[in-house]
């Protein structure tokens, strides 16, 4: 079993951060994991994205053209990849952002205010989080006990105050 | 009978391979009565340039590198990382060390890398029979300016000890020549300074030498000497151009 | 851990003190990790003027004997080329990383595999070979950091990590060995200080007798020559009932794999070579597969430069056939399962 999860986003949205998660969640339950960044010139502002593999066997490829989940933050990045997702597959929109409503055939798309979630939560720059979350409840690529670990490995250590945050994005973004 | 005139012990007895005239010699003889006299052989590594100088590691007893053109102070810079208790010197020309290794020697120089650089400027290149230096005079005729140093279009002369004398890392820069025996006891002093000066990790010392080079410039050895001190000395006056020792003491 | 924060880690724990670098995308991860490793452990990393100022303080650390580094990306290999052959030249041990991109010039900073040949073939003048390893994994990147290291201190030469972007962004689990030691190499020749207790060394390149310096290249190949004999990695996949084999190294062997699965899983026998030294290569391996398969399929991230050596291997036995991105553009798997299907069209 492989889950392909593919986040994307403008840079400073936290999709290399959300991906790391993600990662670090497989790790925890044991899987095999790959995270292979897009990386580019433009520190902050222009697109990112990352690819995440999840297997219980030794991964293959680590580049995602056509994930099994698709968490995304912004217009260009929706529109490049809308219509990559495997027949099967979801589609996490941050819909506070990206103003398009498209349904695609075989696909489960999950348009989530994410962004206005996190500003009305006191969760602000958690709209990653809180769409993870989504997508964990939506695929299950880990068990909730390996995310909060995964969260927890990933926030560095003189942020730690930050876990606690995460851990109510991850939980808001599973209850929607 | 008593000795009363000896060879260092720190060249070898390898037989010199520079042209009748060449001051090459001297400097030789003058870095290496510097280790013998501060009983440092035994801990120093020599860099050895690309230009006359290349076979300089056969001459001196202590151990030895041979870099690549220019590079010298970029290699006494990993020995010396390497080595926290060596000594490392580099002796190197004015085409390896003001032109193709300009970078490495400012970059060394502003780090206050603890190396001892031996700078011999001959306004020539040597090895390679007698083309044009950075340190070339303006007029100067090499065979790659045969009508004389045009600095309309080849530019003028570097002064290394100027230039270097600027940064903060630098604990010595002084040029010297070895044209007369007071000149050649002071040249000495400098060399000699210029290895105390690492052994208290004071950090960079450069000892620019003028030097000649009869065989390309056209000239007997006496001659090259006369035209060393007319040409040479007013356009790069010898004196300390960075002394941090004589900077705290103004203090 | 990132590709290149795992290898700078390795190159530490493989007894590595003294790295010394020059920023550049996508390798400049492994000189972040060493500045800040280096000074808590009494270990020098050292950011230089240039590429060929770095290389050139390998050379001289490496002349003292200890474990030296430098890591960069292709345009920054190229300047490296000059220090390069002088270490070969000077017999040094050390470890070069290329992280490698899109070229020539400027190129760009996605991955590619365009520097095979500057690897194997031409990584500076004269006559002399490096080591060269291409990992696959973050976790090779590591196991293979310390063989590097060992492998240049025996056969006193440098060796070459031929990583790319993809390898060196990616994060994936690693561990690292618990009881590694390094080879006792012996390192008599170091000049650092005769102690006036020995002969004086010289570390030199330099001979102006041909037949001395002939001498003296023929010796270091009868070491390579060694060194092809014994120090070939190489990983085959179902290559004994394959009727087509498909060619990768690196990263693009991963998505080669994916292609080849998805071709078994259709019923098309292939099989999968993929050297973990491109030099030495594993010329007798594919020379055997290719006596019992229909043909080759060369797959790289360049236009076409390890294709070489998989013909000279295969020696005109059978077709060998060529797949490439380049650019920094990756080969998807799709792509590279129907050149597969293209390849075994003729037996359907």
């Amino acid at each position: 079993m492989t889950q392909n999860i593919l986040l994307a986003g403008f840079g400073g949205q936290g999709i290399l951060f959300a991906g790391k998660v993600a990662a670090y969640s497989g790790l925890m339950d044991g899987k095999e994991v790959s995270w292979l960044p897009s990386y580019g010139p433009e520190m902050r502002g222009g697109t990112a994205n990352c690819s995440v593999c999840i297997s219980d066997d030794p991964i293959c490829s680590p580049l995602i053209l056509n994930p099994d989940a698709l968490l995304v933050m912004n217009k260009p990045s929706y529109d490049k990849f809308i219509h990559k997702v495997q027949p099967g597959g979801v589609a996490v929109v941050d819909a506070t952002l990206i103003g398009d409503r498209e349904e695609i055939e075989g696909v489960k798309t999950c348009y989530v205010e994410a962004t206005r979630l996190a500003e009305e939560n006191d969760l602000q720059g958690l709209a990653n989080i809180i769409l993870l979350g989504k997508v964990l409840k939506e695929c299950g690529f880990a068990s909730l006990e390996a995310v909060k670990k995964g969260i927890e490995k990933s926030v560095p250590a003189r942020k730690q105050h930050l876990v606690e945050p995460n851990f109510r994005a991850i939980e808001l973004g599973m209850s929607l | 009978m008593a000795i009363v005139f000896e060879k260092p012990k720190a060249l070898t007895d390898a037989v010199l391979h520079y042209c009748p005239g060449c001051t090459h010699g001297i400097i030789h003889r003058l870095v290496a009565e510097a280790i013998d006299e501060l009983g440092i052989e035994g801990r120093t590594i020599g860099v050895a340039p690309v230009g006359c100088a290349v076979m300089a590691y056969n001459y001196f007893a202590c151990d030895m590198v041979e870099a690549a053109h220019g590079r010298a102070p970029a290699v006494a810079t990993g020995l010396r990382r390497a080595l926290p208790d060596s000594v490392v010197f580099t002796y190197q020309g004015d085409g390896d060390l003001a032109a193709i290794g300009t970078a490495e020697t400012v970059h060394a120089a502003t780090r206050g890398e603890n190396i001892t650089v031996i700078f011999v400027n001959n306004c020539i290149y040597g090895m390679t029979g007698g083309q044009m230096a950075p340190t070339t005079l303006p007029g100067q005729i090499t065979q790659t300016t045969p009508y004389g140093r045009d600095t309309a279009t080849a530019g003028f002369p570097i002064r290394m000890c100027e230039m270097l004398s600027t940064l903060d890392g630098v604990a010595l820069a002084q040029r010297v020549t070895v044209d007369s025996v007071p000149h050649v006891k002071e040249a000495k002093k400098a060399i000699q300074k210029a290895f105390q000066n690492q052994l208290d990790h004071k950090g960079f010392s450069i000892v620019e030498v003028l030097s000649t080079c009869p065989t390309n410039w056209g000239l007997t050895p006496i001659e090259a000497m006369q035209w060393l001190r007319d040409n040479m000395i007013p356009y790069y006056p010898l004196g300390v151009y960075k002394d941090k020792d004589a900077q705290k003491e103004e203090k | 851990m990132k590709g290149n924060e795992a290898l700078a880690e390795a190159a530490i724990r493989a007894g590595c003190r003294h790295f010394f670098g020059y920023p550049i995308t996508p390798q400049t991860e492994v000189s972040a990790y060493m500045a800040k490793r280096m000074p808590k452990i009494g270990g020098t990393y050292l950011q230089a003027e240039s590429e060929i100022a770095a290389i050139n303080m390998v050379l001289g650390a490496a002349s003292a004997g200890v474990r030296a580094m430098t890591s960069s990306s292709s345009p920054g290999i190229s300047l490296k080329s000059e220090g390069i052959s002088y270490i070969a030249g000077s017999d040094l041990p050390c470890l070069i990383i290329n992280v490698m991109r899109g070229g020539p010039g400027l190129g760009g900073i996605q991955p590619s595999q365009a520097d095979y040949w500057q690897a194997t073939r031409a990584s500076g003048h004269g006559d002399f070979q490096n080591i060269v390893f291409a990992p696959s994994t973050v976790q090779e990147m590591v196991d293979l950091t310390f063989q590097a290291f060992d492998l240049a201190d025996k056969y006193r030469m440098p060796a070459m990590m031929l990583a790319d972007g993809m390898l060196g962004q990616m994060m994936e689990p690693v561990s690292f060995p618990e009881d590694y030691t390094p080879i006792q190499a012996d390192k008599s020749w170091a000049t650092n200080g005769h102690q006036n207790k020995r002969p004086h060394n010289i570390v030199n390149s330099l001979y102006l007798q041909a037949d001395e310096l002939e001498q003296l290249v023929v010796d270091r190949f009868a070491r390579y020559e060694q060194v092809k004999q014994n120090e070939v990695l190489v990983e085959c996949e179902n290559t004994e009932d394959a009727d087509y084999i498909v060619v990768a190294y690196g990263a693009t062997a991963r998505i080669a794999k994916a292609a080849v699965k998805a071709a078994r899983e259709k019923g098309l026998k292939i099989g999968c070579i993929r050297p973990i030294t491109v030099w030495p290569f594993p010329t007798e391996e594919i020379a055997a597969a290719a006596e019992g398969c229909k043909g080759f399929l060369c797959v790289e991230m360049s236009m076409g430069q390890m294709v070489d050596d998989v013909r000279l291997a295969v020696n005109g036995k059978v077709p060998v056939s060529f797949f490439g991105r380049t650019g920094g553009v990756i080969p998807t798997p799709a792509e590279v399962l129907g050149e597969i299907e293209k390849m075994a069209g003729g037996d359907r």
